[in-house]
């Protein structure tokens, strides 16, 4: 009885899947071959051209299209337009760094500690600015940037503040506070509440469970919207674009669209714009290196990954 | 009696506690009241304010009382009026950013699956070359297109070679321009789409294939809807900086016929009109007013879910 309705539904199933497709076409476990290969093409079609680019940072002659052999003259062998030489652009790479790390010193602190009240001050004061947070995360990046531009050139008070240094550090870290207010709330929210409340039965004052529960159990996370906020301030471009006055605070990325869309590129550009990679790279490395470290035993390696470009 | 004593300490300690958190969250508060709330007031008290009756430039008016729509009668007449030159830039922009995010996402969905579900022990290399251009400058990766675009560049060398002819491919052309902005906005798009796919729990899949589906139907039935909202969100996160794009569209075109509106804002804040371009801005933050709540929304109701 029961081996006929085992066999009943084994044959069920095979109407189920019933196609008059050969035996090999219906092995269910086959390796995806076409989506591999697809993945591979959209690979290379997404990491080639940077490559040649990189390549041509380091071409004898002064086309940005044709390889014509190795060199390093758009580095420092240029008498004019090397990064070495070029005052332009090697104050851009120092300015990058400059604003990284203002703009990392202060959103960091700021967004941190505004991710811990929010979290645990229930109201409708900390739920509103919570939705703020979030929507500056959301709202394009130019809305943003004319906004900023307008209060730094029209709001009397901001205004003599004016654009520059600091307007693209003020407006820096405006863009990018949502990081670490986003990430660590997420990691509020894994650890639960039961770490607090155990320290607080413990006698801890609120401000020892901060310092000696909270802060251990947040430092990944800490850590990796630091590596997010450096790593993006290096890539950003409108707010600086908008937002710079003159080449003494113009950083690569402005640099590199700017002397690109005047039509004098060339391939010290694309040298710049590898020195801006090689940043981001380490950069990156640092922060994956560093946050497998600090979650070790914790997390596989795809996890921090995915962890250090905040998608999580 | 004991027991009251007990409550008035709790409801005290519960206020020390609230001013605690208040205290915390205060510097951010400070920080988002002056540096995004004031900001936005001021495009409105500019969009809102005069023009200058000698040079046309924009006077800011704070007292939302005296605000007039001069500008926005300006504006409507540019969008909607017989000497309309903004509708089509609407409506292109419109066009390209459609054409461009379901492009994203016909490129993105395919490899971001396989990556989470079918890559293995190789995982790991395969994730770090998704993410690779997380990492890389997007005035790198467009830098990297020109210079693969140029008339005499590499692409059009195969192209000749193949007798494809060699096209003027920077000269101002919309396939160019949707070409950048797909391989600018893409890698986003794929991590989001990684991390949503990734979470699928692999038994909903097996079940899917227990109960009899074969591999199209299993992915149609359980993958599919299960991804709906990462799809949602990711092309939310493409679509919306796309909307605010001018920069990809100046490198690879500069031509006025495939500006967007992100160009013309861009392009009249160093002008006398720019007014204008608050007004326009502010239009634009209307209009996706609603697409960003959807975001905000379903980000606060995730992170809900996951406490």
């Amino acid at each position: 009885m029961s081996t006929t309705a085992v066999s009943e539904t084994v044959s069920t199933t095979g109407i189920g899947t019933g196609s008059s497709k050969p035996r090999l076409f219906r092995n269910p476990w086959r390796h995806p071959w076409f989506l591999e290969g697809f993945t591979w093409l959209y690979l290379i079609w997404s990491l080639a051209p940077i490559a040649l680019a990189v390549l041509f940072s380091f071409n004898k002659g002064k086309s940005q299209a044709t390889y014509q052999g190795l060199t390093w003259r758009w580095y420092w062998g240029d008498k004019v337009n090397s990064i070495w030489h070029n005052p332009q652009l090697h104050s851009a790479i120092f300015e990058t760094l400059k604003l990284s790390a203002w703009t990392t010193l202060i959103a960091v602190p700021i967004g941190v500690a505004f991710a811990l009240g929010i979290n645990r001050w229930r109201g409708f004061l900390p739920s509103s600015f919570n939705f703020i947070m979030i929507l500056s995360f959301v709202v394009p990046e130019l809305i943003f940037g004319v906004a900023m531009f307008f209060v730094f050139t029209k709001m009397p008070g901001l205004r003599t503040i004016g654009l520059g240094n600091w307007a693209e550090v003020l407006g820096l870290v405006t863009w990018n506070v949502s990081w670490p207010a986003i990430i660590v709330q997420a990691r509020l929210v894994t650890i639960g509440k039961q770490y607090e409340e155990a320290s607080a039965d413990l006698g801890c004052t609120q401000f020892q469970t901060m310092r000696r529960v909270m802060m251990p159990l947040l430092t990944p996370a800490i850590f990796a919207s630091a590596i997010l906020v450096f790593s993006g301030v290096i890539d950003d471009f409108v707010i600086v674009d908008l937002l710079s006055s003159n080449a003494s605070n113009t950083p690569m990325s402005v640099i590199i669209y700017s002397t690109q869309h005047g039509g004098n590129g060339g391939p010290a550009l694309n040298a710049l714009a590898t020195v801006m990679l090689l940043m981001s790279f380490v950069v990156a490395g640092l922060g994956y290196l560093g946050y497998r470290f600090m979650t070790r035993g914790q997390r596989v390696a795809e996890q921090a990954l995915i962890a250090i470009t905040g998608t999580e | 009696m004991a027991v009251r004593t007990l409550t008035t300490r709790g409801s005290k300690q519960r206020q020390q506690h609230r001013l605690f958190w208040a205290c915390l969250a205060a510097p951010g508060i400070i920080w988002l009241t002056l540096l995004f709330i004031v900001p936005f007031y001021t495009v409105l008290a500019i969009a809102g304010g005069r023009l200058n009756q000698l040079f046309g430039t924009p006077i800011a008016v704070w007292n939302p009382l005296q605000w007039s729509t001069t500008n926005l009668q300006g504006a409507w007449r540019d969008i909607a009026g017989s000497s309309a030159f903004i509708g089509p830039i609407i409506l292109r922009t419109i066009w390209y950013t459609a054409v461009a995010s379901v492009l994203c996402l016909i490129i993105a969905y395919p490899a971001a699956y396989f990556v989470a579900r079918f890559s293995g022990r190789r995982k790991g290399i395969f994730l770090v070359l998704l993410i690779a251009p997380f990492w890389i400058s997007y005035m790198m990766r467009m830098l990297a297109w020109i210079d693969l675009l140029q008339t005499n560049g590499y692409i059009n060398k195969v192209l000749s070679f193949v007798g494809l002819g060699s096209p003027d491919w920077l000269g101002g052309h919309s396939y160019t321009v949707i070409l950048g902005l797909v391989y600018g906005y893409i890698p986003y798009l794929i991590l989001v789409l990684y991390a949503g796919l990734d979470r699928i729990d692999p038994a909903l899949i097996e079940a899917g294939r227990d109960l009899g589906l074969g591999r199209a139907r299993t992915f149609i039935r359980v993958t599919l809807p299960l991804s709906r909202q990462p799809i949602l969100t990711g092309m939310l996160i493409t679509v919306l900086p796309m909307l605010g794009d001018y920069f990809t569209n100046q490198l690879l075109s500069g031509a006025r016929d495939t500006s967007m509106i992100g160009n013309l804002i861009e392009g009249q804040l160093s002008q006398p009109s720019a007014g204008q371009g608050a007004i326009l801005s502010l239009l634009v933050l209307i209009v996706l007013l609603v697409p960003m709540m959807y975001y905000v929304v379903q980000t606060n109701r995730a992170s809900r879910a996951a406490s």
